[in-house]
C-alpha cells in the first residue's frame, strides 16, 4: 500500500515540539502498520477490532491526557494529535478512544471516588475494562434536559429506570456511565454492565462509523449500590464537561480524516490519466484539491490553537464548538469532494474516502450537532440563546 | 602513473571465484590502463584457494597473491580482514577493488579501517585518471538518488555492486605467490560454529544475471510454484516484495527493495507487484525491466521496459510455455 | 554491562528523495527525519537485553546535525537510559570518520560490553560504519545478525549471509550490526516519551580533520526510457517474448 503523507503546508508541524511529534509519529505508525491493514475487514464487516485493544492501552492512548492511575499525562495539544492520527485511519477507531478516554475515564477521575478511581481507571488505561457513556435518550438527542432516565434511593441503592441511545461501545463496555434524575437533578452513575436489569443491544443496519459498535441500553429496575454515584457529578454541567473534553478531540480527529481523504485524492489524481493527462493537471480537479488543502490547513491551525489554550486553561466552551464544527464540515466536504476525485474507484473499499465520508456524517452529527453547535457559539457571540 | 597499484579481493564461493570479482579485476585493469600503467594484484584468501587461483590468470593480474591457511573454511570477516589488510600493508595499493556482494561488504569496511582510510561500497560506475584517482558513482537513498564520490584517501577502497560492469578477459602472465597470516586461528574474536548453506545452486539474489519476482498479487505463498517454475525455465533466482515478505509467504532473503536487496540483474521479471517506491528503489538499476499487473496504473509500469496489463495466473503459465518453446528452438 | 547502540536520522524509506538543485545533497524541506530502521532494531534489541538482565545500562549515541536529538530521543522512548549526540553539521560524512566519532564517544564510557548498530543506514546504504567501528575500536564485529544470546564474556549469534546462515561466537566486547528478522521493534509508549525527556542527554565535539570523501555531484537517478505496455493478457506474450529477445537482447 502506498505510504500516508500528511499535508501540511503550513508546516504545522514546526509549531509543535518533540514530543508532540513523537506522540503524533508513534501513533500514526500504529495506524499505518496495525489499523489500516484490518479496518476494511472490520467497516465490511460491521464489527469493531477488539483485537487492537490491548495494544492501544499498552501504548497508553486510552485516557492518554489525564494524569495518575496509570494514565500517561500528555498535554492536551498531544492528546489532540493522537486523536488527528487515530481518525486519519478511522473515525470509529477514534470514537473508541475518544469515550473511553473523555467520556468514561475523564467523569471518573473528575467527578469519582477516590475508590471509585482506583477501581476503574487504571484497568481502562490498559483497556482490561471499557466503558460507555449513557447521555442520550431515544426521545432526547440535541435536548437533554428532557432525560427520562430516573434513579431512585432505595435503602443503600439506587434503582435506576430508564433507555439509552445511540451509545458507542455499549454492548462491548464493562460499566456505563449513565446520567439519569436523582430527584429532579442529573447526576452520574457507574453501572457495571452485568447488573440484573441491565441490557444493551446493538443498533443494526448502519451505514456510517460500521466499525464501531452503537448501542441501546436499557434499564429496567437496575440496583446499583450508593457508593456508584459519581460524588463530585453535579447537573447536567457535568455531562456537559464531558462531552466539551470529548469535541475537542473530534476537533483534532476530523483534521487526520480529512488529511487521509486528501492524500488519497491527490495520490490517485496525480496517478490517473485521462484524455492522455493525469487528473491532477485538469483545473476542475485541482480547484477540487487546493479547496481540501485550503480547508484542511485552516482546520489544522484551529485545532493546534484550541489544544494550546486547553493547555494554558483558558479554552471556553464555544471555541471548542466553533472548532468542532468548522472541522467536521470541512472534514466531510473534503471526503465527498476526495470521493468524486477518485470517480467509480471512490465507493469501493479499496479506498478509504467513501468510508471516512460515510463515517464523518455521524461525526457531524454527534457530541453536539452542527446546528447545534452553530447555536452555541451563536449564543456567545449575540447574547441571545436561540435552542427554543 | 605507473605507480597505480590495484588490489583487487577474489571471493570464493563453493570452489569457484564469484563473477563479481572477475568483474573487479576486469575493472582494474581499466583504471590501470587508464593511468597508462601500473599493476594489478588480485588476492585470494582461504584453505584451498591455492587450487583454483590460477584461473584469476585469464583476466589479466600482473601478479596473484594467495592466504590459504588450513584452519580458514569458508568465510570469516575477522580472518579474511585481516589477512588482506597485511597483505595491503606490504602491497602499498593505490586502489582496492572488492566486490559488493554480501561477504563483500563485510570485508571491505574491515580491511580500509585497519588501514585507517575510509570506503565507497556498493559503486555502480568507477572512472579514473591518469593519476589512478577515482571518482565513483555509488546509489544512495535505495537508488532515489547517485552520488559520485571522490576519496581523498590512499589507498582509495570501493566495492563494486555485482553487474555492474563488463568481466573482460586479458593476458595475464603471473605466477602464484603465496603467505603466511601473521595470526592463527586462536587469535580470532569470533569463530563460525555452523553454517547452514542454502540448498539451492541458483545464483544469489543480489548477483544473479535473472530475477523473477513476486508481490502480493500472487494472493498466497502457494502460488509462488508457478513464479519458481518459470525461474527455472530461464535459470532465473526468485525474488518478493516486501509485501509479500511481511505476510511471511517469503523469507526475508528474498525481499527486493530498500530494506531488503538491492539488485542489479540483466533481466528482471515483476508478477503482481505495484512498485512501492521502496521496491523500485532495489530493482531500478535493472538493465530491463518486465512487468506483469492486473491494474494498469501500477506504478511499477513506470518503471518497466515492457509490461503486459493482464492477470498473472494467465500470464506466468503462457510466458514459461512461450521460453520452453523458444529454448527448444534452440 | 553496558550496551551501546549507534543511531542515526535518516529520511523516511517512503519519502521522496529530491535532489537539491545544486547537486550538493538532498533538499531536506519538508522531509520528517526518523530513526533509522535499522537501528530501531538495534535500540529493541538492546532494551531487551537490559529487560532481561543481561544489561545495566543502554546508551545511545548519534553523529549528526542538531536535529538527530529527535531520532535520539525516540530511542530513549523506547527505552534507552541516556543519549550522547556528536554533533556534526557536515552534509556528507564518510563511512570511517563517522565510525572513528563514534569510537571516540564509546571510548569515553567504561563496561562497554556490546555494540548494536543497525547494518546499514537507508540514506547512505553503505553497511561500513559497524564493522570499521569495531576495527578502530579492537572488538569483534559480527554484521547482519538476526539472533543474539549474551552468555558471560562471550555472545552467540546468528547471522544471515548470502545463500547461507552462520552460528557463530563472539567474544565480548563486540560490535553487532542488526539485520532485519532480529526482533519486532517496539512502539514507544506515550508515558515513555514522556519520560524520555528528563532522561540524561550529553553533547560532544569530534574533530573530524580534513575530508576522507567528498561527494562531488548528487545526481537524480538516470531516467528510464518510457517503457511500453505490449499488451493485455496472455494473448501478449509471444510479442514480450520477440522483444525480450530481439530488441532488449536479453534472452
Amino acid at each position: 500500500m502506498d505510504p500516508y503523507e500528511a499535508p501540511d503546508l503550513y508546516r504545522v508541524d514546526e509549531m509543535l515540539d518533540d514530543e508532540e511529534r513523537q506522540i503524533r509519529d508513534t501513533v500514526r505508525s500504529f495506524v499505518s502498520e496495525k489499523v489500516m491493514p484490518v479496518i476494511e475487514h472490520h467497516f465490511d464487516a460491521g464489527t469493531f477490532p477488539k483485537e487492537l485493544i490491548p495494544e492501544i492501552g499498552e501504548l497508553g492512548l486510552l485516557g492518554a491526557n489525564l494524569e495518575g492511575y496509570g494514565c500517561a499525562g500528555v498535554s492536551s495539544t498531544a492528546y489532540g494529535l493522537m486523536m488527528q492520527e487515530l481518525e486519519r485511519g478511522d473515525s470509529g477507531v477514534r470514537s473508541f478512544v475518544s469515550v473511553q478516554g473523555s467520556l468514561v475515564m475523564y467523569p471518573i477521575h473528575t467527578f469519582g471516588s477516590d475508590e471509585q478511581k482506583e477501581q476503574w481507571l487504571p484497568a481502562m488505561a490498559t483497556g482490561e475494562k471499557i466503558g460507555c457513556f449513557g447521555l442520550t435518550e431515544p426521545d432526547h438527542g440535541s435536548d437533554p434536559s428532557g432525560m427520562e432516565t430516573r434513579a431512585v434511593a432505595d435503602g443503600d441503592e439506587f434503582v435506576l429506570n430508564g433507555t439509552k441511545r445511540w451509545i458507542t461501545n455499549g454492548s462491548i463496555s464493562h460499566v456505563a456511565i449513565v446520567w439519569a434524575k436523582l430527584d429532579g437533578q442529573v447526576r452520574g452513575f457507574l453501572v457495571e454492565t452485568d447488573r440484573p436489569g441491565f441490557t444493551a443491544r446493538d443498533i443494526p443496519g448502519k451505514w456510517s462509523l460500521r466499525a464501531s459498535v452503537t448501542s441501546e441500553l436499557i434499564m429496567e429496575d437496575v440496583r446499583i449500590p450508593k457508593s456508584n454515584l459519581l460524588p463530585k457529578s453535579d447537573g447536567l454541567k457535568s455531562a456537559l464537561m464531558c462531552l466539551n473534553s470529548a469535541r475537542f478531540g473530534i476537533a483534532f480527529g476530523a483534521v487526520g480524516a480529512a488529511q487521509a481523504c486528501f492524500d488519497e485524492a491527490l495520490r490517485y489524481a496525480k496517478a490517473r490519466t485521462q484524455f492522455d493527462k493525469p487528473l491532477a493537471a485538469f483545473q476542475l480537479v485541482q480547484n477540487k484539491l487546493v479547496w481540501m488543502v485550503n480547508e484542511i490547513t485552516k482546520g489544522q491551525l484551529l485545532a493546534l490553537r484550541l489544544g494550546r489554550m486547553k493547555d494554558a486553561g483558558t479554552v471556553k466552551h464555544y471555541q471548542i464548538s466553533l472548532a468542532k464544527r468548522n472541522n467536521v464540515w470541512m472534514a466531510l466536504e473534503s471526503a465527498r469532494k476526495a470521493r468524486d476525485i477518485l470517480g467509480a474507484s471512490g465507493v469501493t473499499y479499496e479506498y478509504h474516502c467513501g468510508r471516512h465520508m460515510a463515517n464523518l456524517e455521524s461525526v457531524y452529527t454527534y457530541e453536539g450537532t452542527h446546528d447545534i453547535h452553530a447555536l452555541i457559539v451563536g449564543q456567545q457571540i449575540t447574547g441571545s440563546a436561540a435552542f427554543a | 602513473m605507473a605507480d597505480t597499484k590495484v588490489l583487487v579481493f577474489c571471493e570464493v564461493q563453493r570452489g569457484r571465484f564469484k563473477k563479481g570479482s572477475l568483474e573487479a579485476l576486469s575493472e582494474a585493469k581499466r583504471i590501470v590502463g587508464k593511468a597508462g600503467g601500473g599493476s594489478v594484484v588480485a588476492v585470494a584468501v582461504g584453505n584451498g584457494v591455492g587450487d583454483i587461483a590460477g584461473e584469476l590468470k585469464a583476466y589479466g593480474p600482473d601478479r596473484v597473491i594467495v592466504c590459504a591457511p588450513d584452519w580458514l573454511e569458508g568465510y570469516n570477516g575477522e580472518a579474511h580482514g585481516r589477512i588482506v589488510a597485511e597483505i595491503a600493508k606490504s602491497e602499498a595499493p593505490t586502489a582496492i577493488l572488492v566486490t559488493a556482494t554480501l561477504d563483500g561488504k563485510d570485508l571491505a569496511p574491515r580491511v580500509a579501517a585497519a588501514l585507517g582510510v575510509t570506503i565507497a561500497t556498493d559503486c555502480t560506475a568507477i572512472d579514473s585518471d591518469g593519476d589512478g584517482r577515482l571518482s565513483v558513482v555509488r546509489p544512495v537513498y535505495a537508488g532515489k538518488a547517485y552520488a559520485t564520490i571522490k576519496i581523498a584517501d590512499t589507498p582509495q577502497v570501493v566495492s563494486l555492486r555485482p553487474n555492474s560492469v563488463p568481466v573482460a578477459e586479458a593476458e595475464g602472465a603471473a605466477a602464484v605467490e603465496t603467505v603466511e597470516p601473521s595470526f592463527g586461528a586462536g587469535d580470532l574474536r569470533y569463530t563460525v560454529k555452523a553454517v547452514n548453506a542454502a540448498k539451492t545452486e541458483k545464483a544469489d539474489l543480489t548477483e544473479a544475471d535473472r530475477v523473477v519476482s513476486g508481490g502480493r498479487g500472487l494472493k498466497g505463498p502457494e502460488h509462488f510454484s508457478i513464479l519458481e517454475e518459470l525461474a527455472e525455465t530461464i535459470g532465473a533466482t526468485v525474488g518478493a516484495s516486501r509485501a509479500v515478505v511481511d505476510a511471511g509467504w517469503r523469507p526475508h532473503a528474498d525481499q527486493i527493495g530498500q530494506t531488503g536487496k538491492t539488485i542489479a540483474p540483466t533481466l528482471y521479471l515483476g508478477f503482481g507487484i505495484s512498485g512501492a517506491i521502496q521496491h523500485l528503489a532495489g530493482m531500478s538499476t535493472s538493465k530491463c525491466i518486465v512487468a506483469v499487473n492486473k491494474d494498469p496504473e501500477a506504478p511499477i509500469f513506470k518503471a518497466a521496459d515492457y509490461g503486459i496489463v493482464g492477470d498473472l495466473f494467465e500470464v506466468v503459465p503462457a510466458l514459461t510455455e512461450e521460453l520452453k518453446k523458444l529454448q527448444a528452438d534452440g | 554491562m553496558k550496551v551501546v547502540v549507534c543511531c542515526k536520522r535518516v529520511p523516511p524509506t517512503d519519502a521522496r528523495i529530491k535532489v537539491a538543485s545544486d547537486g550538493s545533497g538532498i533538499d531536506e524541506e519538508g522531509v520528517q527525519f526518523v530513526l533509522n530502521p535499522y537501528d530501531e532494531f538495534a535500540v529493541e534489541e538492546a532494551v531487551k537485553l537490559k529487560e532481561a538482565g543481561k544489561a545495566e545500562e543502554v546508551i545511545v549515541v548519534g553523529v549528526g546535525p542538531a536535529d538527530t536529538a529527535a531520532v535520539l530521543k525516540n530511542a530513549l522512548a523506547m527505552g534507552a537510559d541516556r543519549a550522547v549526540l556528536v554533533k556534526d553539521d557536515a552534509g556528507y560524512r564518510d563511512p570511517l570518520s563517522i565510525a572513528r566519532a563514534l569510537a571516540d564517544a564509546i571510548g569515553a564510557e567504561e563496561g562497554v560490553g556490546l555494540v548494536l548498530c543497525g547494518r546499514q543506514s537507508v540514506d547512505q546504504q553503505s553497511l561500513a560504519v559497524g564493522p570499521m567501528l569495531a576495527t578502530i575500536a579492537g572488538m569483534g564485529c559480527v554484521m547482519d545478525v538476526v539472533k543474539v544470546e549474551v552468555g558471560d564474556g562471550t555472545a552467540s549469534v546468528h547471522r544471515e549471509a548470502e545463500g547461507r546462515s552462520e552460528d557463530i561466537e563472539v567474544k565480548l566486547p563486540a560490535v553487532l550490526t542488526a539485520q532485519r528478522g532480529l526482533n519486532e521493534p517496539r512502539y514507544a509508549k506515550l508515558k515513555e516519551i514522556l519520560k524520555a525527556k528528563k532522561k540524561p542527554f550529553a553533547e560532544r565535539e569530534f574533530d573530524f580533520g580534513e575530508p576522507r570523501a567528498t561527494i562531488e555531484k548528487l545526481s537524480p537517478p538516470p531516467e528510464r526510457q518510457a517503457g511500453k505496455i505490449v499488451g493485455d493478457g496472455p494473448g501478449a506474450v509471444p510479442e514480450l517474448v520477440k522483444l525480450l529477445r530481439d530488441e532488449a537482447k536479453v534472452l
